[in-house]
């Protein structure tokens, strides 16, 4: 995993886990339904708009909040490929990791991206292209702790492998 | 090398000889708490495992407490889902069917189950208030619940830490909640993102248990990790009473590093409430004084201790709440809903006007029991006015103390309680 590319759609500060997944719909049980609500208060037309190729680019704080990792697991349905932000809620970015959704710690300003813009994003180089005016913002690169489960797609992937192992 | 709380704790877990902000361990896991998150996504990732065991079944802590009992037909098949599994797995600790005890953070305290040193997890954010009994615990999501599950251990960035020193004593009316709104206001809802807070000083040893908790409970609304307290007698006392289990006590080196250092003074800290819809956007009393409100609610785990219930039933005593406000008190616990009970408190609220529940999430996560119309307005004692948050997306909350609550329920709008106490 390395290059990613995608169509952005962009959000704000403080972008809370109610936010992504109010907390009437937690007790759906069918994922793709409770997936319908998403952002549902902040924008009714988000599950419309996104598409497969769909990148997030969110402000300070994203997912703040609850610990429930449903505000993850819906996006990963909705086949969200990243998501990038000024700054995570720290459950919010290690169920992201662990679910295998890179999370990006960019800092971007006014003017950098405008919505639906395509980026390629290069976990490699830390780097992010805006194809539409050619802009290249750099992020830290992921520590190699965190690029291990991505390429392992997640977490319980790279468990299941040392549980084989032993057995 | 010197080492703050966290560092200690992290270090002892983790099986290194060395330990410093910003590494990746892999950390032996104390204690694991899990609620209805059980039922609803931890069972779906465990059995994706394909294993049959879990890694301690001793030291998994599971209780049912958010939509307790249940109110709708989803979230009963939620807590069946979650009962099974902790059966399958022969939890130890299974409260699935004791929905009479009330509200996660509560109970496993009360139970004697956090204690100076451990290293606690659980599926729910405010999993931080553990803290207040100087152990180390945070909140994570389904799929840490089932790595925990099957290894008992658990990845961690070492965080750094920050030092707040506290003097002083609060005022007549303050409450620790006006002091933690007031930090979160000052360093705002992203100031402490994967930090750990370690509460310092005379002010915070004048705190009570109760006031701790509230105070670790809402350090996750700065982003922090961890926010934990330093032992001392008060503490001693309170575990004493709970548990018969030993435990070694934390203290930080004296030339601990701490990123940054904060001082408060707790007389100088006024009521405050935290407006729509952001933990953060904190208002003056006063600048707040006489808007309308439609409910008061008075619990959850961040203010609905013996504490809380005392000083608002002092300012109720005897009166009536206003004929356009209703008003929800929620015990946060079983034993707190039975000491308030004997010491007459329950029956100053019913007097009052107010509505009693069982021990529950309820209100707090708009779920039953007191869930907001459009429009509606409420002041609230718990952590998080979200968009939402309590009901309909129209509806407005105001974090406040419980007595800033209970005042403000006796006027219908928002007061300050040092004009009526
Ligand atoms: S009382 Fe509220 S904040 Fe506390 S655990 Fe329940 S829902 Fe979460």
């Amino acid at each position: 995993m390395d290059k990613i590319i995608g169509d952005l759609y962009i959000l704000g500060d403080n972008i809370n886990t109610d936010d992504i997944v109010p907390s009437h719909s937690l007790t759906i049980r069918d994922s793709n339904e409770m997936a319908k609500h998403t952002l549902e208060y902040i924008d009714p037309k988000f599950i419309k708009k996104v598409t497969k190729n769909t990148i997030i680019l969110a402000g300070e704080n994203f997912g703040t909040g609850s610990s429930r990792e449903e505000a993850v697991n819906v996006f990963k349905l909705l086949g969200i490929k990243a998501i990038v932000a000024k700054s995570f809620a720290r459950i919010y970015y290690r169920n992201l990791i662990n679910k295998g959704i890179p999370a990006i710690i960019l800092e971007w300003k006014e003017g950098d991206f405008s919505d639906g813009d395509s980026v390629e994003i290069s976990l490699m180089n830390g780097t992010i292209l805006n194809k539409v005016s050619n802009l290249i913002v750099t992020f830290s690169k992921l520590p190699s702790f965190i690029a291990t489960i991505l390429e392992e797609g997640g977490i319980l992937n790279q468990l299941k492998k040392t549980l084989n192992t032993k057995n | 090398m010197s080492y703050t709380i966290a560092e200690k704790i992290l270090k002892e877990h983790s099986n290194l000889k060395e330990i410093s902000p910003g590494q990746f361990i892999n950390s032996d896991i104390d204690l694991i708490m899990v609620h209805e998150q059980l039922g609803g996504r931890v069972h779906i990732e465990y059995e994706k495992l394909g294993i049959d065991y879990v890694w301690d079944p001793d030291k998994i802590f599971f209780i049912l407490d958010h939509w307790v009992p249940p109110p709708t037909i989803s979230s009963a098949r939620m807590h069946q889902d979650a009962r099974k599994f902790a059966e399958k797995y022969k939890f130890t600790n299974n409260y699935g069917y004791q929905l009479d005890k009330g509200i996660c953070h509560q109970v496993l305290p009360e139970m004697g189950f956090a204690r100076p040193g451990m290293l606690i997890v659980g599926s729910d954010s405010h999993t931080t208030t553990y803290g207040a009994f100087n152990c180390l615990s945070t909140g994570i999501g389904a799929t840490d619940v089932s790595v925990v599950f099957a290894t008992g251990k658990m990845w961690f960035k070492v965080p750094e830490s920050f030092k707040i020193n506290l003097s002083g004593t609060l005022d007549k009316g303050v409450m620790s909640k006006d002091f933690i709104l007031t930090l979160i206001g000052d360093i705002s809802t992203k100031g402490a993102i994967y930090k750990s807070l370690e509460f310092h000083g005379n002010g915070a040893q004048r705190l009570s248990i109760d006031s701790r908790m509230t105070v670790a409970n809402m350090v996750v609304e700065a982003g922090a990790k961890f926010g934990v307290f330093l032992p001392d007698k008060k503490l001693k006392d309170w575990l004493e009473k709970r548990t018969e289990k030993q435990y070694s006590k934390v203290l930080p080196d004296e030339d601990a590093e701490y990123e940054k250092e904060f001082h408060y003074n707790l007389s100088e800290i006024t009521p405050v409430v935290a407006k729509p819809s952001n933990p953060g956007n904190i208002a003056n009393i006063e600048d707040v004084e006489g808007y309308k409100i439609d409910q008061a609610f008075l619990g959850s785990c961040t203010n609905g201790r013996m504490e809380d219930l005392r000083i608002a039933a002092k300012i109720l005593n005897g009166k009536k709440i206003n004929s356009n406000t209703r008003m929800i008190v929620t015990p946060a616990s079983k034993e707190i809903y039975l000491h308030a009970l004997r010491e007459g408190l329950i029956e100053t609220f019913l007097s009052a006007g107010a509505v009693v529940t069982n021990s529950t999430c309820g209100a707090c996560i708009g779920g039953h029991l007191g869930v907001l119309g459009p429009k509606d307005v409420c002041i609230s004692s718990t952590n998080r006015n979200f968009i939402g948050r309590m009901g309909d997306p129209s509806s407005e909350v105001f974090l406040a103390s419980p007595a800033t609550v209970a005042a403000s329920a006796l006027n219908g709008k928002i007061t300050d309680p040092r004009e009526v106490l």
